[in-house]
């Protein structure tokens, strides 16, 4: 077990803070498949944790694990220093843990607006009915929710595009609308499966300042899936490298690019 | 040099603040789209924020004299702070937002700015970046905090702070006594020109240039309180500094700046404006979008509108000029406005404008007359820095595209031998800021100032008409007035011509290279089944030839109407075989044509356009975007235009 006392430096000089979640020894299986074989790492607060590795690797698992969209075989789960039973997604929401997809998720006829709102979604106490006779605390909690989703479209420059059906949208922009929505949950822990995926080299820039600023002025805790290596070293303060579902390498960028098995499972060895 | 005394005591805008807050400080004077709603203030409490900057800035020591830099998109607390400067006796100095790191750096290092106010985060990291090597800049005070929690603030304080100290101190008396102190005569405010050759040129303007001439020009126009600027264009520029600072005191009127630079026709639409500035690229984008959903809109409303804009146009203008016009074109006009016009504005934001304009560079009469026709009061003014913007403008009833109207109250105007204009006014600058050669050769001792270009007066109506850069006119063989930029203006107003160059200097005729635009021709060439495979093979092809001759003879039609300019017209031209380019040095990066480069790659071309072939074969090398070299070979067909008898088309 981890030494879990503050503050936490890297060797990279970051302090960040205690430990937020704990994988502890996690086994996912599909049917005979072992897709991640017993892993344990921790995510601390207010750090930006990458989960890196080859395709096929078990990343997206391990995402969907502390999501809580799969529950694991083996192994345990601490968030905030108690045991994570086995949830489901929403019970996993109103811990405070929000995401993005790698396949954007949104809803294509509705507005940002609307989109964004409904990350809002945890947030709301008032009734259905309530909510549509539209008066006193139902309206109440709908401007204070909207006043915090225009917080956010502020801060993700996408004001221009407010009013304008999701499905209009070019491909980077529904990217930032979807880390509008994450956020609007206020999360603990922000995961992101592939921010950057498809994406040119100037939306990739403007992806990593959100990330950073989110991360700088909301203090908010990120773990990400990414390809982009360049990104990733860039962005991260600690780093998971995972291949064929095992755990190869954890620590600073500076430290994982220069651990051998992770150079090899990305450059390829011969395999004797 | 014309001089008048201050008006009522309002010696500086802080006077005129403070008139403004005592007479209506509980109407708007600011609003700012944020967080999805319109946040205003009143005057009484932008008073309040100007104050507590002002202060702010008093107890970090700003001294009288100052200069305080200021660089970010148009909010009203960076107009504040204008205003704040001015009132400890120091000289606000907005910079282009846009700037690069180094001309920044110029500007901070020529005014010694002391302090520097920042927008966000980009502004800061410029300003960071500039300040390195540079001794002067002492604090920078930033607006927008975000991503800036990590920076060394050792030297930076948020706006905020600055306020909160300013809330905080005891030395108000200090700080009205030096308001108090300033004359008519003190700099308002320094403006940098963004100067196409060489460094730019700090233009230095006094109370009485910016004051008098917001007064005179508001009242041309008859701007009120009540009406409503959106304030979008760059605070750096002259006109906006008069339009929603100077004028805005003066008169009192709102001034409303947008969410974000990307929100802009919204916002437009939001306010509706009643006084409306844009530069001819705003009203040419809004006309293409109208007209490109118009083409996608269903038969019967694209019908309607095609009907009512015919209507729009014959009788539009002259409704607008108070002409008479016969009751029944007057009750079909009503009934366009009900169903085309006026739902129109309202989705171009435009429903509420009174006074509209547009300068800068020339507008296309098409695009004009059309805002002409809805109804919309589109005028043109002519002006620059030198001026504290106002040379010319043209009167309601008497407006046309072809002029840029009557010199402006308190505007005397010359034409020099080469036909120079030449201007003096209220307005006229006091000095380019540590640089008398530049002031001494701009300005004479009379002060008269050069504008650099050509015109003349028409007789009759009294406007002035711009024709070119004074430096590009030349004369033809004959002794004619050449006016290359002039017949180039008339033929890019067709939108398939995408760049012309018209040679003729001290040669008996002129002839013209055309480039075509890819978009409007292809687009032509679809919609009448014309195949082609690339651009050179497009531009040959004898329909798009027949095409780009119809354009070139209606210029030759329109130039001959004007006697002076009729030996201008087109005798020869041929389509280029490829895009003029920056990367081959045939335009700057701003996309002007280099006139003299054009001139040497292509003298095989301008050799045949004289000597009456009827097609050269040529090879051209390009350059492509990675760099590499290559070699495009074309034979290229030389038409006649038909050129038109300027005696017999004056007569007729």
């Amino acid at each position: 077990m981890k030494d879990t006392a503050a503050p936490y430096v890297t060797t990279d000089g970051r302090q960040i803070g205690d430990v937020l979640m704990d994988m502890r020894g996690i086994t996912l299986r599909f049917g005979g498949v072992e897709a991640i074989k017993n892993i344990s790492f921790d995510i601390r607060e207010g750090e930006i944790r990458a989960i890196i590795g080859p395709n096929g690797a078990g990343k997206s698992s391990m995402l969907n694990v502390i999501s809580g969209f799969y529950n694991p075989q083996e192994g345990e789960v601490w968030f905030r220093g108690e045991k994570r039973p086995a949830m489901k997604p929403f019970q996993v929401a109103r811990l405070g843990i929000a995401r993005t997809f790698q396949n954007i998720a949104l809803f294509d006829g509705m507005s940002v607006l609307d989109n964004i709102m409904t990350g809002r979604l945890t947030h709301m106490k008032t009734g259905m009915l309530s909510q549509m006779i539209w008066k006193g605390r139902a309206e109440r909690e709908e401007v204070e929710n909207r006043a915090v989703v225009e917080r956010i479209i502020d801060f993700l420059e996408i004001q221009a595009i407010r009013k304008t059906p999701v499905g209009r949208l070019p491909y980077g922009l529904k990217k930032r609308v979807e880390l509008a929505r994450a956020l609007a949950a206020e999360p603990k822990l922000l995961l992101l499966d592939e921010p950057m995926a498809g994406m040119n080299v100037e939306e990739k820039e403007d992806m990593s300042r959100f990330i950073l600023d989110v991360n700088d002025e909301f203090g908010t805790t990120i773990a990400l899936i990414e390809h982009d290596m360049g990104v990733v070293m860039d962005l991260s303060d600690r780093v998971v490298v995972m291949d064929y579902g095992r755990k190869i390498g954890d620590g600073t960028p500076s430290e994982v690019r220069n651990n051998q098995e992770v150079i090899d499972a990305y450059l390829g060895v011969a395999h004797d | 040099m014309p001089s008048a005394a201050p008006e009522a005591g309002a010696v500086t805008v802080p006077h005129l603040l403070a008139r403004n807050v005592a007479q209506r400080g509980n109407k708007a004077a600011y609003r700012e789209k944020e967080y999805g709603i319109w946040q205003s203030w009143t005057w009484a409490q932008a008073a309040e924020e100007i104050d507590a900057l002002a202060l702010g800035l008093l107890e970090l020591g700003a001294k009288t004299g100052d200069h305080i830099a200021i660089s970010g998109r148009n909010r009203p607390a960076l107009y504040w702070a204008m205003v704040a400067a001015q009132k400890l006796g120091c000289v606000p100095v907005p910079l282009y937002q846009e700037a690069a790191a180094e001309e920044i750096a110029y500007a901070l290092e020529h005014s010694g700015a002391r302090f520097a106010i920042a927008g966000d985060q980009e502004q800061v990291d410029k300003l960071e970046e500039a300040r390195e090597g540079l001794t002067t800049l002492e604090r920078v005070i930033y607006l927008d905090g975000r991503g800036l929690r990590r920076y060394d603030h050792s030297a930076m304080t948020s706006y905020a702070d600055v306020q909160a100290m300013g809330r905080k101190s005891a030395r108000r008396d200090e700080m009205e006594a030096r308001t108090d102190a300033r004359t008519y005569d003190d700099t308002c405010v320094m403006l940098y020109t963004s100067g196409t050759t060489g460094r730019p040129k700090g233009v230095v303007l006094s109370n009485r240039n910016v004051i008098e001439t917001s007064k005179n020009s508001a009242r041309f126009d008859d701007l009120r309180a009540g009406d409503e600027v959106l304030a979008y264009l760059p605070m750096a520029w002259v006109g906006d500094f008069i339009f929603s600072v100077g004028q805005a005191m003066w008169t009192g009127f709102c001034v409303n700046c947008p969410e974000s630079a990307d929100t802009m026709l919204t916002d437009l639409r939001e306010i509706g404006p009643t006084y409306f500035f844009a530069p001819p690229r705003v009203f040419e984008n809004q006309l293409t979008t109208v007209m490109i959903r118009m083409e996608d809109a269903g038969q019967f409303k694209k019908k309607l509108f095609d009907h009512y804009m015919k209507v729009a146009r014959r009788v539009g203008p002259a409704l607008l000029d108070g002409n008479s016009v016969r009751a029944f074109d007057r009750l079909r006009y009503a009934l366009g406005n009900l169903l085309v016009y006026g739902p129109l504005k309202n989705t171009l934001g435009l429903s509420r404008v009174r006074v509209g304009y547009t300068a800068g560079e020339a507008i296309g009469p098409e695009i004009f007359d059309f805002y002409r026709a809805l109804g919309m009061n589109l005028k043109q003014l002519y002006g620059q820095t030198e001026a504290t913007v106002f040379i010319t403008q043209q009167p309601d009833g008497e407006v046309r595209s072809d002029t840029v109207g009557v010199p402006s109250p308190g505007v005397e105007l010359r034409i020099a031998e080469n036909g120079e204009v030449f201007y003096r006014s209220p307005g006229t600058f006091v000095e380019y800021y540590k640089n008398p050669e530049s002031t001494a050769s701009t300005k004479d001792s009379e002060g008269w100032v050069a504008t650099g270009d050509a015109g003349f007066i028409e007789d009759g109506s009294g406007h002035l008409r711009i024709i070119d850069r004074a430096k590009d006119v030349g004369k033809l063989a004959s002794g004619a007035m050449f006016a290359p930029k002039y017949v180039e203006n008339k033929l890019k107003f067709y939108p398939n011509i995408l760049e012309a160059v018209v040679f003729g200097a001290g040669r008996d005729h002129c002839v013209a290279f055309i480039n075509i635009d890819l978009a409007a021709v292809g687009n032509w060439a679809e919609r009448n089944n014309i195949a082609y495979s690339s651009y050179q093979e497009l531009s040959q092809h004898p329909k798009v030839l027949d095409l780009v001759e119809g354009h070139v003879n209606a210029v030759n039609e329109s130039i001959a109407q004007d006697p002076m300019l009729a030996a201008c017209q087109i005798h020869r031209f041929l389509i280029l075989h490829k895009e003029l380019d920056a990367d081959d040095g045939e335009m700057t990066r701003s996309r002007k044509v280099r006139r003299a480069v054009v001139g040497d790659k292509f003298a095989d071309l301008i050799a045949a356009l004289y000597n009456g072939a009827p097609e050269i074969y040529t090879e051209t090398e390009v350059t492509y975007e990675d760099g590499r070299k290559g070699k495009i070979k074309a034979t290229l067909a030389i038409r006649d235009a038909t050129v038109v008898d300027s005696a017999r088309a004056t007569a007729a």
